[in-house]
């Protein structure tokens, strides 16, 4: 039975700021757990984003994608995103926008109401642990998602979103 | 094999321009060319921007973190460096040969991982170059593009890559961070339902795999002049060979010939490799330069990877492969092939390989067995090597008597690319760019150029807003007179 909620939750836990995804997955992990909540929601944790997520798509009813944020506005942004070619030029990786996009042309249906939650990191190399700045926005980061949670539809989270 | 263009005479009256980072190529890589006021290339060079301190990161850890930490360098090959970090530290633990279950298991992962990343290279990193051209709509020239144009394509490559992902994940025990192989040996085998589940689908695997090949194939044979001699340069190459000479990925000897084909040395155990190559540090970037000791630095550079493996075994034990491979060095008339592009088509046969040996193995109720580890006589230094998707990977470590790691030397597949991939880029820019103004659809031939080694600078960071391509033109006077940039 698939969950009627996936998160991708991305980063590289050993490059600093980047284990920003993966630590706010184990958080929500936990709290989903402690609520009963856990069979409704599919949990993906990966260093990026690539094609084979538009598969982790199908049969959902809401998708979010938590991820860290270079030079992006604090503690976090979060809004309701669409498929979109725009982000496409980066490395191996693609971005929330573009793998809703990849959905949308290979299942020839339009992907699930999706949201991002970025969380602004400040440093990110490797070996290097969670700095002090980040610990404070995860803080305020699983705040908001233990709210979303208590309400996953794409109404209830659209009161959420911050705008950029 | 010269350094024609790696370093200008008087720099200071040249013009810069650079592509900074480039697009589609994972981590960090930069392209500075300094022009004159004409237009002229004087310099070329491709840089690594990121200093990455692998060594540094596993120093002081005990050795049997090692094949579970290393996955966190790189976020496209984690697999690669699991492996052959396990393969050094069997050394370590004095397990000479594995059980055949356990070699079974770590070739399937590996295997798997081969598919999914060749099969990501191809359909999503370089199809849009070669379905649309180098000069084409820039909004176009990416996976969705591809999608829209051709969306049996796009669906193949994303089931291609997924199926290799699900090998991966019942092999290493977790779709990232696994810990299915230990030193000495494999944590897990397959149950007969996840056998069972890899089985439905191999067949389309293997067809798709042919017809990807034939695509390239296609498209090559097209256009043999650009397709022959894009980027072309001429130089050693490098790989290990299996049994009898064998294509294989995870296991053999050291094999080197020149750009005739003529054998440099062959039959080589990779616990000596250091008496055959010497890594050499240049100022201006953080990545070394490898070198076969007995040609020296100036002719012993070399390239790796599946247009250096494809050439460089006698045979490839799978027929689907072998006659593919046949048919490539048919065409390349009996001498080896060195255009980069000639990377995408043997990379395409190597995914079929890959593809042909997951479904002989899945045949093999060895994967089945819990007989997964041996161990033998404690050794203080181990190395592993293996033929990573972009070419050989080389793991060295040395292991104090408090299992802590006290050295590590990795050679990536990147970095023994490293003086090849310059020289392509040397050449495209000589040609496309020599008195020329630069144009975004220019630049990108460059970066065509750099991808067709599909290079891994590893930066598994990928933080949204991190990574746009911002290309600048700089006066002599480091005055910025020109910028592009995609985000």
């Amino acid at each position: 039975m698939t969950a009627p909620v996936v998160v991708f939750a991305v980063g590289n836990p050993s490059r600093g700021d980047d284990a920003i995804g993966p630590e706010l997955c184990g958080r929500l992990a936990k709290w989903l757990e402690n609520e009963g909540l856990a069979e409704r929601v599919d949990l993906i944790e990966d260093f990026q984003l690539n094609i084979e997520h538009a598969l982790d798509l199908q049969g959902r009813e809401l998708a979010l994608f938590i991820d860290a944020g270079e030079n992006t506005p604090t503690p976090f942004i979060f809004e309701q995103i669409y498929p979109s070619t725009a982000a496409s030029h980066t490395t191996h990786a693609l971005a929330p926008e573009a793998v809703l996009q990849v959905f949308r042309q290979t299942e020839g249906a339009a992907p699930p109401p999706a949201f991002v939650l970025c969380v602004c990191g400040e440093q990110f190399d490797l070996g290097e642990g969670l700095s002090p700045t980040a610990q404070d926005r995860l803080a305020e980061a699983t705040g908001l998602l233990e709210k979303l949670f208590s309400q996953p539809t794409a109404a209830a989270w659209s009161l959420f979103t911050t705008g950029r | 094999m010269t350094y024609n263009l790696e370093t200008a005479e008087h720099p200071e009256k040249l013009r810069r321009v650079a592509i900074d980072p480039v697009s589609r190529v994972e981590g960090h890589g930069k392209v500075t060319i300094l022009l004159d006021d004409q237009n002229k290339v004087h310099q070329v060079r491709l840089h690594i921007v990121e200093f990455r301190g692998f060594e540094k990161f596993i120093q002081g850890r005990p050795y049997w973190e090692v094949p579970v930490m290393v996955q966190r360098l790189c976020g496209i090959c984690p697999v690669s460096h699991h492996l052959a970090a396990s393969k050094a530290l069997d050394v370590i633990v004095g397990a000479k040969r594995l059980t055949p279950a356990a070699e079974k298991l770590r070739r399937l992962m590996h295997y798997g991982q081969m598919l999914q990343s060749h099969a990501l290279h191809f359909f999503h990193l370089c199809s849009p170059d070669l379905l649309f051209g180098f000069d084409s709509d820039i909004t176009k020239r990416n996976i969705v593009g591809v999608a829209a144009a051709h969306p049996e394509i796009a669906k193949r490559g994303v089931l291609l890559r997924k199926f290799g992902q699900e090998v991966i994940r019942v092999t290493a025990g977790k779709r990232v961070h696994g810990t299915g192989a230990v030193p000495g040996g494999m944590n897990k085998s397959l149950t007969i339902a996840e056998r069972d589940e890899l089985l439905k689908d191999i067949y389309h695997i293997v067809s798709w795999s042919r017809d990807a090949v034939h695509l390239i194939q296609k498209v090559h044979i097209q256009d043999p002049g650009l397709y022959n001699s894009f980027g072309i340069f001429r130089s050693n190459f490098m790989s290990i060979v299996g049994h009898n000479g064998d294509l294989d990925f995870y296991h053999g000897t050291l094999r080197a010939r020149d750009d005739n084909g003529k054998l440099i040395f062959d039959g080589v155990d990779y616990q000596q490799y250091d008496k055959y190559i010497e890594e050499e540090v240049r100022p201006w970037s953080y990545m070394k330069f490898p070198f076969f000791k007995s040609l020296g630095r100036e002719h012993g550079w070399y390239k790796v990877g599946p247009l250096a493996r494809v050439q460089n075994c006698d045979q490839i034990a799978t027929p689907f492969a072998e006659h593919e491979r046949k048919e490539f060095v048919d065409y390349a008339g009996g001498s080896p092939m060195h255009a980069p592009l000639a990377y995408h088509w043997t990379r395409m046969i190597e995914m079929l390989h890959a593809a042909e040996v997951i479904k002989d193995l899945l045949h093999d109720d060895d994967l089945l067995s819990d007989d997964l580890m041996v161990e033998g006589e404690r050794k203080m230094e181990g190395i592993g090597v293996i033929e990573a998707p972009r070419g050989t990977l080389f793991h060295h470590y040395r292991v104090d008597e408090n299992d802590l790691i006290t050295m590590a030397n990795l050679i990536v597949s990147t970095t023994n690319n490293n003086q090849a991939m310059n020289e392509a880029v040397r050449h495209v820019a000589r040609r496309y760019l020599h008195g020329r103004e630069v144009t975004e659809g220019l630049l990108n031939h460059i970066e065509v150029a750099i991808r067709a080694f599909d290079p891994c600078l590893s930066c598994a960071t990928h933080a949204l807003g991190k990574m746009p391509l911002a290309v600048e033109l700089v006066d002599p006077e480091g005055q910025v007179i020109h910028s592009l940039s995609r985000s």
